[in-house]
């Protein structure tokens, strides 16, 4: 394509924009919606996802040794368990600090009890691993494979924590993708209603490009065009809003409310933003090109 | 070259708009269609154009046989044929020049030849110095010679007019049929359909006269009976 018939049709697309400006900006009125509500919806889920991830780091399968085992063995265990994809770390606890974290705990205010037991250890088979996992919802085939190690007598997790946190990251990827589908839906529906009204207009021009030889292409080019730059602003708009919206935001609660500090760790702005543009602009370009390619295909027989 | 045989053309179960037609048109000839209402001329342009398929029949043009012009390749079988109509068909929001390159445009001309070739032609019709006006600012006539100008400027080898001065009052209709005939001159061929029997009298030309989709007199020299 020559590169001035490449800049007429951009311009094209442009002025079919203009000649139809209610519509137009109704449907970028429409996109810049979606994509706020998506970008909305994507920072909330990545930062809840964040606060998540945060919390199943805490959560852990611990260990325990069958009796009389030696540190030897105990170690060659502890070796198995880092081979595994589900292991984020493991931390060995030995019957030593366990009793010294029992007796911190247990005899608190009263430590003169705890001298009674001098140099003797009641929680002498205690010495136990306690394994992190990349991810808690790996936490039952890990439990599984624990429990066929030799040497190894009881392994403890809480399922419950695992499942809720699993279930609810779950939950919350259905929802989000369920409403971000409908707006997108939405979206191709407006830029198609766009572009139908614009070939309308415009029909008496198509005729003649027609009978005066205007090859298919030509014809239908300026409206793909008309849907992609619809897109563009209608996902550029939001995206330029949201940035700076995310910014304030983030400085907002780290300032006013300071005890929610390793509680609510906002992802910071590049991190979200680095996926959210690119993410962005690429659906804006796609519902534009869709909704003015599925128009053409019904209302444009060239 | 344009050639017919036995081209019949049918809409939706009624009486065919062409049955049977045959005819010959030589390179560099330039032809009248006449005949009332309902005869059959806009359909023969229509199928001239690829616009209408023929129900059965051939139709030849410039030795591309036209049942075997595929889709994909229609518009470049257009770009040797041009066309002008009665309502002249311009585009409004576009001023003369622009409505002349519009043509060039649509077949990827680069705006350099673009700006060599349009007002060349915007000369030879006549309104070298309206190139800025838009339709509604110039009358009638001079609208036409726009539409044969773009008509004209991707240099085809034959030009269709159909009802070319059927919007037009006597004098501009008389400027038109002359330009045309110059064009002709020029070498293109030139099919005019119309019903001003004062002008194909006048311009003593090959008349082919039809009725009720057949042709009922093909005469030289601007014979031909009333329709």
């Amino acid at each position: 394509m020559r590169i001035s018939t490449f800049l007429y049709t951009l311009r094209q697309g442009a002025n079919n924009i203009w000649k139809n400006k209610m519509f137009s900006l109704a449907s970028i009125a429409t996109m810049s919606a979606c994509i706020f509500l998506f970008g909305v919806f994507y920072s909330v889920v990545v930062n809840f996802q964040n606060v998540v991830k945060g919390v199943e780091s805490g959560v852990a399968v611990t260990v325990f040794f069958e009796d009389g085992l030696s540190q030897k063995e105990m170690e060659e265990i502890g070796k198995q368990i880092s081979k595994r994809v589900e292991v984020s770390k493991k931390v060995f606890v030995s019957a030593e600090e366990t009793w010294k974290e029992f007796q911190k705990v247990y005899f608190e205010g009263a430590e003169d009890f705890s001298d009674d037991f001098a140099d003797d250890n009641p929680l002498v088979n205690s010495a136990h691993y306690e394994v992190y996992m990349n991810d808690v919802s790996m936490q039952e085939s890990l439990v599984t494979y624990l429990q066929s190690l030799d040497g190894v007598k009881e392994v403890k997790s809480s399922d419950v924590a695992a499942n809720t946190l699993t279930d609810f990251n779950r939950l919350i990827g259905y929802v989000s993708a369920g409403i971000i589908l409908i707006l997108l839906c939405v979206a191709v529906f407006l830029i198609s209603n766009t572009v139908t009204i614009g070939i309308a207009v415009r029909r008496e021009e198509i005729a003649i490009m027609k009978l005066i030889g205007a090859t298919d292409y030509f014809v239908r080019a300026p409206f793909i065009v008309e849907g992609i730059l619809i897109g563009i602003i209608g996902s550029v708009l939001p995206l330029g809003v949201l940035y700076f919206m995310y910014r304030r935001i983030i400085l907002y609660v780290a300032e006013r409310f300071r005890w929610l500090s390793g509680v609510l760790d906002f992802l910071p702005v590049d991190k979200v933003f680095s996926t959210l543009i690119p993410v962005g602009l690429i659906l804006g370009v796609g519902i534009g090109f869709l909704g003015s390619r599925l128009t053409i295909r019904k209302h444009l027989k060239v | 070259m344009i050639k017919l045989e036995n081209v019949s053309k049918s809409y939706a179960a009624g009486i065919p708009a062409l049955n049977d037609v045959s005819l010959y048109i030589e390179p560099g000839e330039f032809v009248f269609v006449v005949g009332d209402s309902g005869s059959g001329k806009s359909t023969l342009i229509k199928l001239l154009l690829k616009e209408l398929e023929p129900t059965s029949g051939s139709i030849e043009i410039n030795k591309h046989k036209l049942e075997n012009v595929k889709h994909r390749d229609v518009p470049r079988f257009r770009r040797n044929v041009g066309v002008v109509f009665q309502d002249f068909r311009l585009l409004k929001d576009r001023n003369v020049y622009e409505n002349v390159a519009f043509a060039q445009r649509v077949i990827g001309m680069p705006t350099k030849t673009m700006r060599r070739k349009v007002p060349a032609i915007l000369s030879m019709v006549g309104l070298a110095a309206k190139y800025k006006s838009y339709p509604r600012e110039i009358s009638g006539g001079e609208q036409q010679r726009v539409a044969i100008a773009r008509a004209l400027v991707n240099e085809p080898k034959i030009l269709l007019a159909d009802e070319p001065t059927g919007n037009l009052d006597t004098h501009n209709a008389w400027d038109i049929m002359k330009l045309l005939e110059e064009i002709n001159l020029r070498g293109t061929t030139v099919l005019v359909v119309t019903h001003n029997q004062e002008i194909v009298r006048a311009m003593k030309k090959r008349v082919i006269t039809m009725k009720k989709g057949v042709i009922v007199s093909d005469e030289q020299a601007g014979d031909f009976n009333e329709f």
